[in-house]
Formats: structure tokens, C-alpha cells, sequence
């Protein structure tokens, strides 16, 4: 065996660890520097908000990155979630941190529920329409919780615990990751997968299509849902508002600047996309001109042929590699 | 009993008959060729023995089961598997996935086993991915195993495609002009392989091919389609002598 | 009398649909995209006509001929910039690219203008017209003519000249047009052009009916026209028109009738119920995918 292919097979044997030891290393550095007060209060206020849109992002590249259908509702999912668990905590009286975790979990129930809802008519649609319709569904919710008397109505719902801790949101986020990775790189997801490259092909070779496409559809539900109760219980409110067809575009905005099927990169351009307008001042008139560069530019280089064969050439010197050779076997 | 037997089988576009009235028997292990011009509705005949058509008329059994209205995926499972004319691989994912995803059925541990990372999820990925070396060594691209897909040359992607399904397991395969695109030398390959495979598979391979050679070389019948009819079938060597058959071609 | 009154307000916010609908459909059928930025080229048409008005003081018709060719550039530029490039990329990349160029025009109209709507005069001469008791305003009149007008035009473009047919045979088959000497590029240009020229009309017909225009005006009202498209069936010039009466009435007797706020909820529930059960729309043509 070649020592390259050696080295390789032992970096996949121990990938999984070391991003663990990463994980924990950057949990504790964080608790220290908070211990320490070394974290400003605006540095701190930014924390959870950026786990919140890791799991929304990495959420979302299952259906969109992996799966290969463009949704614009995530942020419909999210509010489900996020109005089914804050109403939840203001009727559940036990201590933290059980509260949380059966509101998180119920939020995530009740999310991917709408998901299986939507997923099962949404099968016979493709492309353009689906986003569409994931859109109309994320517009409709909106306007039935604006409606609605115990949701607060368009004036939201206040009064929220405020029990999301960095601990619980980083598990959160943590537990999301790893599940999600696990599942694309399982049979399940081999099929996810081969169904966004041919799904005509996928079918011949006998998968079972529309089960695999709810299955997706579901699981990014979950998380969206899960991401909406931190959400709320961090800010201690919520308004129907905070989940328009923006808050999805943003979330599509980092899984497209992350690379659409790459997890590390979702994890990455997540923080960076939540960061960057409150690290520029006055950035915030900007962001949806920032926004706009991003898609077009990443999709644009992205078809580009010359663009490719220079991420390609880059890619292979990073690992030391042949230009022709092993552009990544996984697309991590 | 036949492996694959159709009764008058038939679909039409808007009106337009592409099949009629199509009949055919492939016995267990047979090398069978589906030939004629273009445009004479070969490829209609294996979307509708694939389920990607549905018959407007007629029907059809593999081994004695009944066929008709099954989707494609439910009639792979029953034991049918194919090639496509404009090759379909899963471009973005590696040569060895290709293969594994014609397992997908074969892998048992549930969705949980995945997640969780179970022992019965490193157990059947590692028997699989044996499984799968293999299925690569018989088309010689063991080596390439790590590659994207779509980075293989024409040819390799042909046979990858071949793999991919013959890890489905199935009873009857189809393949949709294989040397397509192929230069002679590497078709005399594409022949040997075929046959090898129909003797160590031990399954029945119906093949659409323009390719002559290959056609003579290794098909032991074959149906002439022109115009979405049955023209002339019978043994190879006879129906490509017959009157018909050679106007039908040199008359296109 | 207010059943009539709701009937003949649905009919204008249709009309203005039914000219919108044209552009995507349009597109669509040749370009096989749903270009997402549509609905903000009515826009960036109102915020042209209303500065050439305002900070120009040109007659209306002057400033509504530079609204169109303003918008008809616009769009070609969009296409030959942002869309040309993805060809042959996937359906997703461009969906995801048209949505980018829409958040940009949105996001340019913000920074210009302030995020503040602005209201705007109407430039239609025409006072309401009664019939009895029941009154119709001179907007509802002039945009439903004008719809009327262009469908007719429209019709007649691409039935009788050679740049029409030229139009039909690239969105049948693209490959094929090019193999008889159609010029494609230009024919999908000039199908941007004019999609986004009848936008400029719908922005300006849009912004004289409601009396106010900001940067996010395209926005809903496009998607709710794409809506009205796939309604009448995508592809299909007619479709589009009827898609847009149908939708604006809807919209206008579930306002009045059911809610307010939840119109536009009814509005996406049509569309939703349309393509689970009848995804070609109306008059749309089913299509058999190749294998």
C-alpha cells in the first residue's frame, strides 16, 4: 500500500475522534473564556445564534445539498417548532434542564410532522415547483399563526423561559451534526444521495424513491423545529415575522456559501454569515446585497468549468495529491 | 416456463402505437438481442419492462409473475435490472458508492442501526464493500474504485453501469446498446464480459445493440423491432439473413 | 352590488397578474427556468417611470416608453449576466441564482430609494366610469383595456412573425432550432425583453391601482403571478391570462369574504392544491419525461 493511501485510510479511521476532541476543546475554551469574563456581552449574545443557524444550515443541506431539492420554507419548519415548544414551557411546570429538553423535542416532534405533511404531496412535485410550493407552505404558516389567538397573534408570543443555555444549544448543535452525518454517509443516505445525482437511475437500481425524499424531508424538519425552540428560548419571544421567506433565504444563503453537501462547510459559513453583519458596522443595509453576491457568485463559479479545474487543482495540493486523482471520494 | 415472457405488450404516445402487439420469451441464461433501425421503439421495450412506461396494452412475467403496473424500483426487486442508453451513472458519487447503492436492497440495518453507528451498520458496510471490490474486479475497475464517477472514461462508465446493476442481483438483465461508443477492440472486451458474466451470474441478458458484431458474436436470438412491430426473431444467424430484415435496414 | 364591486377589483388586481404571468410564462416555455426575479423587474419599472416623473417632469407616456426599455434591458442583461452562464447547470443552481439576482434588484432598490414605500400619483387620466350604482375606477378600466390590448398583440407577435415562431421552436425543442438556423441566443434574449417590457406596463399599471410603490412591491405580487402561471398552466400564453383573472379574483373575493389576513394564505393554498392535483395547470400540456 502506498504511504498517501495509508495516511488516508488512517485520517478516515480517526476522523470521527478528532472532530470530537475539536468539539470538546472548543466547548471548554469558550466556558473558560466566559469563566474568565473574557467574552463581552455582545461577543456572548452571538453564541447561540450562531448555533442555531449550524442546525438550520446543516438541516437544510440534507434536503437541499444532499437530497438536491431547493426548499424555501426552512424557516416554516422552524417556526412550527419553534411556537409547538415555547408554548409547551409556558405550561410545563418542572425544573431545567428537563423542560427544555421535552419542549426541544416536542418542537422537533410537531416540526417534523408539518415536514411529513408537506413531503407526501411535495413527492409528486420537482424542481422549480417544489420550491415554490415549500415556499407557499412557509407563507402560509406564517399567516395562520398570525391569525391564530394562542400564538400571540402578530404580535407574537411573549413571556418565554429563557433556558436556552451555550451548553444546551452547542449539544444541540453537536447532536444535529452528527446525526445528520451519520445518516448521509449510511445506506439510507447512499440513497439520499444517488437520488440527487439520477433519480431515474435510482429507482432502476430499486430504491425506494418517495420513501427516501419524505425521509429527508423529515428528518430537516426535526432539526429546523429543534433550532426554533432554542431560538425562542434564547430571546424570550417570538413573532411570526422573524420567520419570513428571508429568514429562509438566509439559511440558504450560508448552505450555498458553505458548499451545498459539504457539513463542515454549512458549520463554517454559519458562523461567518451570523458574524460578519454585526462585526462590520453598518453592514446590516448591506446584508441583502451581501446575500445577493453570494448566490449569484457561488452558482456561477460553481457551472464554470475553469473555476472548477482551479478548485480542483487547489483542493489536490492541499492534500498533495494528482489533480486527476481522488477530488475527495466523500463530499466532505 | 420462460424467464421473461410478454403478451402482446403495447403503448402509445397520443395515438401513436411505439409498441404493439409485442412478444417475446428469454429463457434462464439466454443471450438474447433486441435489434432494428432507429426510431423502431427498442428503448420504449425496455422503459416498459422496467416500469418507467406503463402498457397501454398487453402484459408481462418474469418467472411466471405477473409485471404490469409494478414501479421501476418494485419491479428491480423482483429481478429485473438495466442499463440506460444515455448512460445514468450517480456522477457525484464514487465509483465504489455506485456499486454499494446497487446493494441498497441486499443491506438490511435500519435506519437507527445508521445513525447510531450499530455494530450491524460496520458489519454489513464492511461485507458489502467486499462485495462490491469485487463486482468492480470483474469489469477491471478495482482500481478506480475511489474515483467520481463521472471522471471515468466513456467506456469504464458503461461497464460501471453494467456493476451497478448486477449488484441488484437480478434474474434478467438489460442493456441498452453496451458498446455503444466503444472503439472494436474494446467491444471484443465488452463481449467476453457479457458472457462471463451471463455464466457466472447465471442470469439471462436481453441486449439492444447496432453493433453487428457484437450482436452475432454473442446473442444466441434475437427480435427485430421496426416500427414499433415485430418484424422477424428467431435464431441470430437465421433472422439476419432473412429478406425483411436486411430491407428493413439498408431500406431506412 | 359589493359581490360586482369585489368581481370587477378582482378583475384589475388579475389583469396586472395576467401581464406578469406572461413573463414567467414566456420564459419558462423557452428558457426552462422559473426566473424569481421577475416580479422585482415590475418594480425597478415603477421606481423608473415614478423618477422620470417626479425628478424629470416628462409626460407620462414619455416616462412609461423609458420604463419599458429600461426594464426590457434590464432583463436581457440579467439573462446574458446571470443566466447564460448556467445552461447546463442544474435546475437548482439557476433557481438558486435567479433568486440571488432578485434579492439583488430588491436590495440596490433599498439602498437608492430607502426601504420606505413611497406613494405614487397615478398617471391615468381617466375618472371612475358608473354604470348605475355601481362605479368603476378609471385604473380598473385602463389596466384591464390595456391587458386585453397586449394579450391580443401578443397573440398576433408570435403567430404571425418570424421572431414568434422562432420563439415556439425553441421552447419545443432547443437543439433542434439551432440545427434550422434559428439563432437561440437572440431568441431567448429577445424573450427576456419583451417579458420584462410587459413587467414595466404591469409594475406601472400596479403602482397607478394601489397609489404607492417600494422595493419590495415585486416581490409577493410575483410569486402570487407565478402562482396565477402555473394555474393557467406554465408554457401557455392564454393560460397565463386566465391564471391571473382567476387568481386576482380569488385573491379579491377571499379579501372581502373570508380574511383580510389570510388571502394570501388562500392564494398559495389554490396553488398548492393545483399542482398536487393537476400539475399542468388548466391548459397546460403534460409532458413525458425522456429516458
Amino acid at each position: 500500500m502506498k504511504k498517501a493511501e495509508q495516511s488516508k485510510v488512517m485520517w478516515n479511521k480517526y476522523k470521527p475522534f478528532i472532530w470530537a476532541a475539536a468539539a470538546v476543546v472548543i466547548y471548554i475554551v469558550i466556558m473558560l473564556l466566559d469563566g474568565f469574563d473574557m467574552l463581552s456581552r455582545h461577543q456572548k449574545s452571538l453564541l447561540i445564534p450562531i448555533l442555531v443557524n449550524v442546525i438550520l444550515a446543516v438541516s437544510l443541506n440534507l434536503t437541499t445539498g444532499f437530497l438536491g431539492e431547493l426548499t424555501l420554507g426552512h424557516a416554516g419548519f422552524m417556526s412550527v417548532g419553534a411556537y409547538a415548544g415555547c408554548l409547551l414551557s409556558l405550561s410545563l411546570d418542572i425544573p431545567e434542564p428537563f423542560r427544555i429538553i421535552i419542549c426541544l423535542v416536542f418542537g422537533g416532534l410537531v416540526a417534523a410532522v408539518f415536514g411529513l405533511i408537506i413531503g407526501v404531496p411535495v413527492l409528486r412535485l420537482k424542481g422549480d415547483y417544489l420550491a415554490i410550493v415549500t415556499l407557499a407552505f412557509g407563507e402560509i404558516i406564517r399567516s395562520v399563526i398570525v391569525n391564530l389567538e394562542f400564538t400571540g397573534g402578530a404580535a407574537g408570543l411573549k413571556g418565554i423561559p429563557r433556558s436556552t443555555t451555550f451548553t444546551i444549544a452547542f449539544l444541540c448543535a453537536a447532536i444535529t451534526i452528527v446525526v445528520i452525518r451519520n445518516l448521509v454517509y449510511s445506506r439510507q443516505g447512499l440513497a439520499i444521495r444517488s437520488i440527487r445525482d439520477n433519480r431515474i437511475a435510482a429507482e432502476s437500481i430499486g430504491m425506494p424513491v418517495s420513501k427516501y425524499k419524505v425521509l429527508a424531508f423529515v428528518i430537516a424538519a426535526f432539526f429546523a423545529g429543534v433550532a426554533g425552540v432554542l431560538y425562542g428560548q434564547n430571546l424570550g419571544h417570538l413573532s411570526p415575522s422573524d420567520f419570513d421567506y428571508n429568514k429562509s433565504i438566509e439559511i440558504l444563503v450560508i448552505v450555498v456559501l458553505g458548499g451545498m453537501g459539504s457539513l463542515t462547510g454549512s458549520v463554517i459559513s454559519a458562523i461567518v454569515i451570523t458574524v460578519l453583519p454585526e462585526v462590520l458596522r453598518g453592514a446590516d443595509d448591506y446584508r441583502m446585497l451581501l446575500y445577493a453576491v453570494v448566490l449569484i457568485v457561488m452558482m456561477i463559479l460553481n457551472a464554470s468549468p475553469k473555476a472548477q479545474e482551479m478548485k480542483a487543482n487547489l483542493a489536490a495540493r492541499f492534500r498533495r495529491r494528482k489533480p486527476d486523482g481522488v477530488p475527495g471520494g466523500k463530499e466532505e | 416456463m420462460a424467464l421473461l415472457e410478454t403478451k402482446n405488450l403495447g403503448i402509445s404516445f397520443g395515438g401513436l402505437r411505439a409498441v404493439d402487439d409485442f412478444n417475446i420469451c428469454v429463457e434462464n441464461e439466454q443471450l438474447y438481442g433486441l435489434i432494428g433501425p432507429n426510431g423502431a421503439g427498442k428503448t420504449t421495450v425496455f422503459n416498459l419492462l422496467t416500469g418507467v412506461y406503463k402498457p397501454t396494452r398487453g402484459s408481462f412475467f418474469l418467472d411466471g409473475v405477473k409485471l404490469n403496473g409494478k414501479t421501476p424500483s418494485q419491479i428491480n426487486q423482483a429481478g429485473i435490472a438495466r442499463t440506460f442508453q444515455n448512460i445514468r451513472l450517480f456522477k457525484k458519487l464514487s465509483v465504489l458508492d455506485n456499486v454499494m447503492a446497487g446493494f441498497h436492497n441486499d443491506m438490511q440495518y435500519s435506519l437507527a442501526a445508521g445513525i447510531l453507528r450499530l455494530p450491524s451498520y460496520y458489519k454489513q458496510e464492511k461485507v458489502y464493500k467486499e462485495k462490491a471490490m469485487e463486482l468492480l474486479k470483474v469489469f477491471d475497475l478495482q482500481n478506480e474504485a475511489e474515483y467520481l464517477a463521472q471522471n471515468l472514461p466513456y467506456g469504464k462508465q458503461r461497464k460501471l453501469e453494467i456493476a451497478r446493476a448486477l449488484a441488484t442481483g437480478p434474474k434478467l438483465l438489460l442493456l441498452d446498446e453496451p458498446a455503444a461508443g466503444m472503439n472494436p477492440h474494446e467491444t471484443e472486451e465488452l463481449m467476453k464480459t457479457i458472457r462471463f458474466v451471463r455464466d457466472t451470474f447465471h442470469i439471462a441478458i436481453l441486449l439492444i445493440e447496432h453493433d453487428m458484431n457484437l450482436v452475432t458474436g454473442i446473442c444466441e436470438e434475437v427480435t427485430v423491432l421496426n416500427f414499433g412491430q415485430e418484424l422477424a426473431k428467431g435464431k441470430t444467424d437465421v433472422v439476419l439473413n432473412d429478406p425483411k430484415v436486411i430491407t428493413a435496414y439498408l431500406g431506412e | 352590488m359589493e359581490f360586482i364591486s369585489q368581481f370587477i377589483n378582482g378583475l384589475n388586481v388579475g389583469s396586472i397578474y395576467a401581464l406578469i404571468a406572461l413573463g414567467y410564462t414566456m420564459v419558462y416555455g423557452i428558457a426552462k427556468m422559473l426566473n424569481f426575479a421577475h416580479g422585482d423587474i415590475i418594480m425597478v419599472g415603477a421606481y423608473t417611470v415614478y423618477v422620470c416623473l417626479s425628478s424629470a417632469n416628462m409626460p407620462a407616456f414619455a416616462a412609461v416608453l423609458i420604463g419599458i426599455v429600461v426594464c426590457s434591458l434590464l432583463g436581457m442583461v440579467i439573462e446574458k449576466i446571470a443566466y447564460k452562464p448556467l445552461r447546463k447547470a442544474s435546475p437548482l443552481a439557476v433557481l438558486i441564482t435567479a433568486i440571488g439576482v432578485s434579492y439583488f434588484l430588491q436590495s440596490v432598490a433599498q439602498l437608492i430609494f430607502g426601504s420606505r414605500e413611497v406613494s405614487f400619483q397615478s398617471i391615468i387620466p381617466l375618472g371612475a366610469v358608473s354604470i348605475g350604482e355601481l362605479k368603476i375606477s378609471g385604473e380598473a378600466v385602463v389596466t384591464m383595456a390595456v391587458t386585453i390590448l397586449i394579450m391580443i398583440l401578443l397573440t398576433l407577435f408570435i403567430n404571425k412573425t418570424k421572431a414568434g415562431s422562432a420563439m415556439l421552436a425553441v421552447s419545443e425543442d432547443k437543439a433542434a432550432a439551432e440545427l434550422m438556423g434559428i439563432n437561440v441566443n437572440r431568441t431567448i434574449s429577445l424573450t427576456f425583453a419583451i417579458g420584462s417590457g410587459l413587467a414595466a406596463i404591469a409594475g406601472v399599471l400596479y403602482a397607478c391601482s394601489y397609489g404607492f410603490i417600494g422595493p419590495y412591491m415585486g416581490s409577493m405580487t410575483g410569486i402570487k403571478a407565478f402562482v396565477a402561471a402555473v394555474l393557467g398552466g406554465i408554457g401557455s400564453i392564454p393560460g397565463a391570462m386566465i391564471g391571473g383573472i382567476l387568481l386576482g379574483i380569488i385573491e379579491s373575493l377571499s379579501k372581502a369574504y373570508i380574511s383580510t389576513r389570510l388571502s394570501d394564505a388562500i392564494v398559495f393554498g389554490v396553488l398548492i392544491l393545483v399542482l398536487v392535483l393537476r400539475p399542468s395547470g388548466i391548459l397546460g400540456k403534460s409532458r413525458t419525461e425522456k429516458v
